[in-house]
This record gives structure tokens, sequence and C-alpha cells, in this order.
């Protein structure tokens, strides 16, 4: 961090930057892992001990996590695959939600105050699982020629542009849209962890110096981004998993 | 300043946010996988036994209710048909009571007016007999007397027996017919 005649320490790209918690072997474990590998840890966690014993007659805790499942399994999976299709597909969507949920949460958490999937090798390892099992997915259903067909959108009755709708198609879908469905939630969680900081720390900055009313600008400002993030977090969970399955349903639809 | 903008610059083209790390992919990976993992093999077959469980007692008990209702029902059909039949059998045996009495009384009366004409009917010919043997006893007594009284009048007997006994019988008639008219 560097002072820029003013002094103000501006976030920038450095605030994703972590020094090592531990070096193991030439392995640098930074914050981001660890807030990772607790994100699992929380959503087993939870998810254990609301269905660890799970009951006909549910408790609280149990209640809770069954509206979450319910959430996703009904809201998600069974309204884009449908209940036959998609029952196989639930428990790698349930567990993409609460997982970039949980992720995304720590932004907001004090300590933590990190959304991890604003580091985009966490949100680019679930496209791209969620990419090879729909490329996967469309030979198996497919074939070879039909899993060309879907790729590129073989569509006779186009005609003349066809070749050009094929190639835009083939594009698309084979490597524009892993990469969007990444960066959608890796954008959304950096550009929010951005002003999350860029207000925290102005609201600091200017308690330091005349503009204290500046600074209690400022600081409502940190605290309705909080809410907004709090709302973007969840959504963007959603999006990612609706996403992974209208994708999946592209693969199960017949090619035109 | 420029310096510093420069370094900033330079640290920053550096770091390139879209190229993911190595170490975080596969951290990333091991994260998810363990998440995947549990919910797969573990918590989602265990909820969804358990929803299965809820809906079966549900439906069970739906089920269980609808077949009380339909026993219910037919109970109460039941029930219903019984007293219409109770019902029914005490009115059948009231009318039937009815009737045997009145059959009872009847025959009953009947009866009562037989002996008692029977009774009246022998008290008659008691009477009849009773009268004729007095009449006829008080007859001979009274011809007897009659003629034993006229003999002593006469100062002797009569010697036409049949034309005495007929002047006592025309007599007698006579007295008969009297009595008859002042009856």
């Amino acid at each position: 961090m560097s002072d820029n005649g003013c002094g103000f320490p501006a976030p920038g790209l450095h605030s994703f930057l972590f020094k090592p918690l531990a070096t193991v072997g030439g392995f640098e474990f930074n914050k981001v892992m660890l807030l990772a590998l607790i994100t699992s840890l929380l959503v087993v966690t939870f998810f254990w001990a609301a269905f660890g014993k799970a009951k006909v007659i549910p408790g609280k805790l149990q209640m809770v996590g069954e509206a979450g499942y319910d959430f996703v399994r009904r809201g998600i999976v069974y309204e884009t695959l449908g209940k036959r299709e998609g029952e196989k597909w639930v428990p790698l969507m349930v567990s993409l939600f609460f997982f970039i949920w949980i992720m995304n949460i720590w932004s907001v958490i004090p300590l933590a105050q990190f959304p991890v999937a604003s580091v985009f090798a966490f949100p680019v390892v679930l496209a791209a699982l969620v990419w090879i099992l729909w490329v996967g997915l469309t030979f198996k259903r497919h074939g070879f020629v039909g899993f060309f067909k879907n790729v590129t959108g073989y569509d006779k009755s186009l005609g003349a542009v066809l070749p050009l709708v094929m190639v835009i198609e083939f594009l698309s879908n084979l490597f524009v849209r892993p990469f969007t469905h990444a960066v959608r939630l890796f954008a959304n969680m950096f550009a929010g962890h951005l002003m999350l900081v860029m207000f925290t720390v102005a609201s600091w900055y200017l308690m330091n110096s005349t503009m204290i009313p500046a600074a209690g600008v400022s600081f409502v400002m940190t605290i309705v981004m909080i809410l907004f993030e709090l709302f973007v977090q969840a959504v963007q969970a959603y999006v990612f998993v609706l996403l992974a399955c209208s994708y999946i349903q592209g693969a199960l639809a017949e090619h035109h | 300043m420029i310096a510093n903008l420069a370094q900033l610059a330079a640290e920053e083209t550096e770091q390139n946010p879209l190229i993911p790390a190595g170490p975080e992919l596969l951290v990333g990976t091991i994260a998810f996988a363990i998440v995947f993992f549990f919910f797969w093999k573990k918590l989602l077959p265990n909820i969804n036994k358990v929803l299965e469980e809820r809906r079966a007692a549900i439906e069970g008990g739906i089920e269980e209710a609808d077949a009380m209702k339909v026993e219910a029902q037919s109970v109460l059909e039941q029930y219903k048909a019984q007293l219409a039949e109770a019902r029914h059998e005490a009115a059948r045996l009231r009318q039937e009571a009815q009737e045997q009495g009145a059959a009872l009384i009847a025959e009953m009366r009947a009866e009562g007016q037989r002996q008692r004409e029977e009774i009246v009917a022998a008290g008659h010919t008691q009477i009849d007999a009773d009268r004729k043997a007095a009449a006829s006893a008080l007859r001979q007594d009274v011809g007897k007397l009659a003629t034993e009284l006229a003999g002593k009048l006469v100062g002797e007997s009569l010697e036409d027996h049949a034309r005495q006994s007929r002047v006592i019988d025309r007599f007698l008639d006579e007295l008969e017919e009297k009595a008859e008219a002042t009856r």
C-alpha cells in the first residue's frame, strides 16, 4: 500500500491479495483459502445439525434447513429440469447454492470481511465443474454428432446464415458461457467488496480530517452497502445455480 | 506522486485478477468437494427419507380418516335401518296386540252372551216345568176339591165322570182366560 499524495489508502487490486498465513512445503495457505474451508465446515455442520437426525416432525433447525433445501430443490431444480430429470442433480445444485452463498456472506462478517468468490479461482472451479458436467452429459445424451448439433444450435431452417450462427453458438456455448458464468459471480463479489472497502476506509479516513459530516455520510453508505451486499450475495448464489440448471437442461433437451 | 502511480500501475499489471492461482483452484475444489460429498452421501438422502416418511404419514392419516368416515357412515346407516326396523316391528306388534285384544274381547263377549242365554234358557225351562207341574197339581187338587165340594153339595156322586171332568176343565179354562185378560 502506497500513499498517493493525500494519504488516502484507496482500495484496489491489492485489497484482494493476502500474505500467506502459513507455508507448508512451498504451498502458501492464505486467508481466502481458510475462509473457503471454513465455509465447507459451516455448511456441512449446519446441515448435519439440521438433517443428521432428521425427524418426521421437524425441530426448528431442521425446519430452517428444509426451507433452504426446498427452495433450491423445488424453486430452482424442479422448475428448470423437472422432477424426473432434476432429481439426481439436486445434491449438486444444493451444494453449489449453499457453498456459494456462505462464501459470499463472509463479505460482511466482521474479521473475515472478504467474499471468497471475489477471488477468481473459486468461481472458476465451480463454473468449470458445471461446464464439464454439461459437456459430458451432452455427449452421453446425443452422441458425437448430436453433441455438435446441440452445441452449434444446428437448425436447417436458418438457411444461409446457418454457418454464421453455428460459429457464434459454438464459441458462445463452449467458451464464452463458462467464462461469463464464473465472471458473473466473481465480478459481483469483487465490485461489492471494493465498494464496501471504499466506504469503510473512507469513513475512517474522513474521521481524521476536518470533514466529519462526510465521514457520517460514508458510514451510512457503508451500512447501506452492507445491506445491499447481503442481497447481492444471495442473488448471485441463486443466479449461479439457476444458470447451471439451465445449462444442464440444454444438454438434456433434444437438439433442434 | 507520478512515481507512486507508476509503481501502483506496475503492481497491478503483475496482478491480473482474471488469472486464477493454482493453490486457490485446489483449495476451492477441495472445499466444494467436501460440501458436495456430505450432501450427496449423507445429508440429502437422510432428509429425503424423512420427507418421504412425512408424506406417507400425511397420506396415511388422510386415508385412515377417509376409511373412518366411510365406516362411520355405514354404521350410521346401519343404525338408521335398525331403528326403522324396530319402529316398524313395534308398530306391527302394537297392531297385532290390538287385533288380538279386540278378538279376545269379542270372543269373551260372545261367550258371556252364550252363557247368559244358556242360564236364562235353563231358568225359563225350569220355570215352565215348575209352572206346568204346579198347574197340573193345582188343577188336580182344585178338581178333586171341587168334585168333593160339589159331591157334598149335591150329596151324591156325580155319575158321569166324563161330563164331570169336562165341566171342571171348562171352568178352569174360563178362569185361566180371565187371568190372561187381567194380566
